[in-house]
């Protein structure tokens, strides 16, 4: 019972925390933390909650095909968002595609983020040589819009692997891809952190203990950056989520049988002009409501976490 | 002064520095040095330096800011590397990263306490894991049960309860977050301890328990003190010799009580001069004209000579050498050695009770 | 007491946070004579600071004055607009703080934020304020002050630009200056300079200033009275002289006994046990209660007013009875 008292005590301390607070002061914020927790919460349970499975031949009909939404005249009542011209079933190309973008998007931020905090803290520690050559390639990448640098690693990737391997790995190589477009605001953010806090008293104590410079970067100063981190990556993510979609719409993304919001844009917009205007408009929405609320998030938690502005 | 015959190990002071010297460079970047014709620049941080401390004593550095006491400390704990010169620990040389790296033992045996207790506690780290930090690396113990018993034995040494353990240091004051770092400081289990300002954050009631722990610590472990202080009244109560730094050179040393009745460098004069009177003696200030010079450009000579009233040709041209004089102690001043000083103590003589 | 410059009476301030209000100055009560040095004196978080600020009218929101008035010459300054309470700051009552970085601007030449300020306040045209500007600096030590004046504060050493801000602070020929550790951030030498510099201004100007530091050597040496504060309140306040060589309040006497002094001998400094309450949890009665060797029941219930114990006033229920045994004599 004295277990469940100390979690009880937990979750009271963390809903009286100044986070939490600032939190249930923004009626716009708790909107959109609902909307993200919906949307990424229909994506992952996709499986168990969507109506149809869109990738299982078995369940498609072609004879389904073409039928516009629910409030429509020739509406369905099996397919509430509609058909594609596959007969697929909208709604739960939307809740799978959901599923792979958020996924592809948060890998992508996940290996960015090691990539770049890794870097940053490197480059921000250990200073001079390393630093220089570090920040100079960044500095290099910066002047590169991110979607570009992204098709040039996907390309270079794709060229690199044996055609044999290329559909199966082409997930992995979208991840890699992005992610190394998005490293960089991590390193810098992380580098000019631990510049400052490389010079205060905790991390010379440690030093004069005697503890090695990975172990100091490891243990005191990265929990002392993660701040800022946590936040970029919010904001980050929604990047990446329309990263994804950017180069799935333009046909280098994830392959067709397996859509993602953007593949199935890209190919909805093919019958847009021909009146099937729910195959690209219902992912769209989907996508920028996704990206929408995400961001406020991100916003919400860079305010909450700034000091300076509480 | 020099004794180059010294033995490893020989009985003899715990720490003995000489000729230790920090320079640091501050030049434009090498694009503006190249087009713009402009030098390298060095701050002359540490220009000389040379003491001796003995074990169980208690050996204070003064001087305002800038004068490189502060470098001093982080010299001798190895923070920074020295330009030149030697920082002797029990006849080893620590004097260089290399030396350090390779005598692990000796660096175990020294520790510091820093100025801000706001910055010298990692935020994110519970109490009990600051202070366990140096038994765990070390493994001077194992076991959670071990390391937590002496912790909770180390927070009740420095006044605190076994149980602060488990708190973060946001939520303790001033004071307390210093107690803290004593008590990290003696996980450890050193025999000399480097602090760097360690009261002047603190208010004067707070102040007074920190020092007050300190001396007991000091009595009770033994331990050997390099104390790094601006106010010369905390440096009186707390220490066996004082050394008084100005612009990167110690222009004096000796035990207390004589620096304080019988100063001779006429900075140490002025200093005491300085002091506030408590004692409400009427005793008018006398305040010395001038300011710190910038330790970029130091003045040629005697660095103090644009603010000496007995400054003469000699001083300005002539950098004076530290002479030993009777009782103990040596200044670096060319007055003191030629006697063109007046005698006497600048300052009433102590009679504040 | 009419004859006070400043006079405080019953001053309240408030930080209304979302966990309560926190009182950081309570309900204190003071006056400065013209041309008087009065020192106040306390321990980070005592409040002397927001006393200071709330005089010159610079209390940072949401910090606020939550009762009480404050008078000077008689007229009530703490409810004025904000455009009459800037007429005042600066021609009447000058502020000088710990960093002179917070007074100066770092994009003007210091001569003409002093031109700037003494036309604002005075009649006088270009050139005379120019002229004022030069003397001023000149008064204060700065040595070729007709080139100084045209320099920028970054070219000004940390002393030299405090006593640029203490030209700017006298350059209206105020009443009053509200000083807020003017020396704290100086190195002893350049801080003994300062303190004869307030010294000799504002006797020769008759200036009266409220002098905030937590440094007692310094009221020692410039103050004529002094007011020892104490989580938000008032513990003693009395001639300098009374209230360092003989203090009567508890705090105070345990705050001077844990200066070290040179030539003392003593081991061990005397210390107060604990630290200051935080505002969050001032206990009730006397707030020194917790900390104090000679408290007894009635302190840790009643809240002790100042009353008078020979020179000074004391806020202490160890002098309640000396009082009424002294009132029964006669």
């Amino acid at each position: 019972m004295s277990a469940l008292a100390a979690v009880r005590a937990r979750v009271a301390a963390a809903w009286a925390s100044d986070i939490a607070w600032s939190f249930r002061q923004s009626r716009v914020t708790m909107a959109a933390a609902l909307v993200t927790l919906l949307l990424v919460g229909g994506a992952v349970l996709a499986p168990w909650i969507a109506p149809t499975d869109p990738f299982d031949p078995a369940q498609v009909d072609l004879m389904n095909a073409e039928i516009p939404p629910l409030w429509s005249a020739e509406g369905d009542a099996r397919f509430v968002l509609g058909t594609d011209v596959q007969g697929r079933d909208m709604l739960s190309a939307i809740l799978y595609g959901g599923r792979i973008s958020i996924a592809v998007g948060a890998a992508a931020v996940a290996f960015a983020m090691l990539l770049g905090v890794t870097l940053g803290l490197v480059s921000g520690y250990l200073g001079g040589r390393v630093d220089a050559a570090i920040m100079r390639i960044a500095d290099v990448q910066l002047s590169f819009p991110s979607i570009l640098v992204a098709l040039l690693v996907h390309g270079i990737l794709r060229g690199l692997l044996p055609a044999s391997s290329r559909e199966a790995l082409s997930v992995y190589v979208l991840i890699i891809a992005i992610g190394l477009a998005d490293w960089v605001q991590f390193a810098r953010t992380v580098r000019s952190r631990t510049l400052v806090e490389r010079d205060r008293e905790y991390v010379q104590a440690a030093r004069i203990i005697g503890r090695g410079p990975a172990a100091i970067m490891r243990a005191h100063i990265l929990p002392n950056v993660m701040s800022p981190v946590l936040v970029i990556a919010c904001i980050s993510l929604a990047t990446a989520i329309l990263t994804e979609a950017s180069l799935s719409f333009l046909g280098v993304g994830v392959p067709a049988t397996q859509p993602s919001l953007g593949t199935l844009i890209r190919i909805g917009n093919n019958y847009l002009f021909s009146g099937q205007w729910w195959m690209t408009v219902f992912p769209s929405i989907t996508l920028a409501v996704l990206v929408l609320a995400v961001n406020i998030l991100g916003d919400w938690l860079r305010d909450a976490l700034n000091p300076l502005l509480r | 002064m020099a004794e180059p015959a010294r033995m490893a190990r020989a009985p003899g002071p715990l720490l003995r520095v000489e000729n230790l010297t920090r320079y640091f460079d501050v030049s434009p970047p090498l694009l503006n040095r190249v087009f713009e014709g402009k030098g390298r620049l060095y701050v002359r941080a540490v220009d000389g330096v040379s003491f001796e401390i003995d074990a169980g004593e208690t050996f204070s550095l003064v001087g305002e800011s800038g004068c490189g006491k502060s470098t001093v400390a982080r010299l001798v704990v190895g923070l920074y590397q020295p330009t030149r010169g030697t920082i002797d620990f029990e006849g080893v040389d620590l004097g260089s990263a290399k030396a350090r790296a390779a005598n692990p033992q000796m660096q175990a045996r020294m520790q510091m306490i820093f100025q801000d207790p706001y910055a010298s506690l990692n935020p994110r780290w519970r109490v009990g894991d600051i202070i366990a930090e140096p038994i765990r690396f070390r493994r001077i113990l194992s076991g959670r049960a071990a390391i937590a018993e002496r912790v909770g034995a180390l927070l009740r040494q420095v006044g605190l309860g076994a149980n602060d353990a488990e708190r973060y240091p946001h939520e303790f004051s001033g004071g307390q977050r210093q107690r803290i770092s004593i008590a990290r400081a003696l996980a450890g289990e050193p025999e000399f301890l480097v602090c760097d300002e360690p009261t002047s954050a603190l208010d004067v009631s707070v102040q007074a328990q920190i020092l007050n722990l300190m001396k007991d610590l000091q009595r009770r472990l033994g331990l050997t003190y390099l104390f790094i202080s601006h106010n010369l009244a905390v440096v009186y109560h707390v220490s066996s010799k004082v050394g008084v730094m100005y612009l990167g050179r110690l222009v004096e040393w000796s035990e207390t009580k004589t620096l304080f009745a019988r100063p001779r460098h006429p900075y140490t004069r002025m200093l005491l001069d300085a002091i506030p009177d408590l004692a409400m003696s009427g005793r008018a200030r006398t305040p010395v004209a001038g300011e710190v010079p910038s330790p970029l450009n130091p003045p040629s000579g005697c660095s103090f000579h644009p603010r000496c009233p007995w400054a003469n040709e000699r001083c300005k041209s002539e950098r004076p050498e530290a002479q030993r004089v009777p009782g103990g102690g040596a200044v670096a001043c060319h007055a003191v050695e030629e006697g063109r000083l007046p005698e006497g103590p600048a300052v009433a003589p102590p009679a504040i009770a | 007491m009419s004859s006070a410059l400043l006079e405080v009476r019953n001053l309240r301030v408030e930080f209304p946070t979302r966990r309560g209000t926190l009182r950081a100055v309570d309900d204190i009560s003071f006056s400065i004579a013209p041309g008087e040095v009065l020192g106040v004196v306390g321990e980070s978080g005592a409040g002397k600071s927001l006393t200071g600020a709330a005089i010159i009218g610079l209390l940072e929101p949401p910090g606020r004055i939550a009762a009480g008035e404050i008078l000077l010459e008689g007229r009530r300054i703490d409810n004025l607009p904000y455009e009459e309470l800037r007429k005042i700051r600066g021609r009447q009552i000058g502020a000088i703080f710990q960093d002179p970085l917070t007074s100066l601007n770092p994009l003007y030449r210091v001569g003409d934020q002093i031109i700037e300020t003494i036309r604002t306040h005075l009649p006088l045209s270009e050139a005379q304020a120019r002229k004022r500007a030069i003397d001023l600096l000149q008064e204060v030590g700065i040595s070729s002050a007709a080139e100084r004046v045209d320099h920028y504060p970054h070219q000004f050493s940390g002393g030299m630009r405090q006593r640029v801000v203490i030209a700017l602070a006298l350059c209206a020929e105020p009443r009053l200056i509200v000083a807020d550790e003017p020396t704290t951030a100086l190195d002893v030498s350049i801080q003994a300079q300062i303190i004869t510099l307030i010294k000799r201004l504002c006797r020769e100007h008759k200036t009266a200033v409220m002098l905030v530091t937590h440094d007692m050597g310094v009221i020692a040496e410039t103050a004529d009275r002094v007011a020892v504060m104490y989580a938000g309140r008032i513990a003693e306040i009395g001639p300098v002289r009374d209230v360092v060589q003989n203090a009567k309040h508890p705090y105070t006497q345990g705050l001077m006994g844990a200066i070290p002094s040179i030539g003392g001998a003593e081991e061990r400094l005397a210390q107060i046990e604990g630290s200051m309450p935080r505002l969050t949890a001032i206990p009730p009665g006397c707030a020194f209660n917790p900390r104090c060797p000679k408290a007894f029941d009635r302190c840790r219930v009643d809240r002790p007013e100042p009353i008078p114990v020979g020179t000074t006033q004391v806020a202490c229920w160890l002098y309640e009875d000396a009082r009424a045994k002294e009132a029964v004599h006669g």
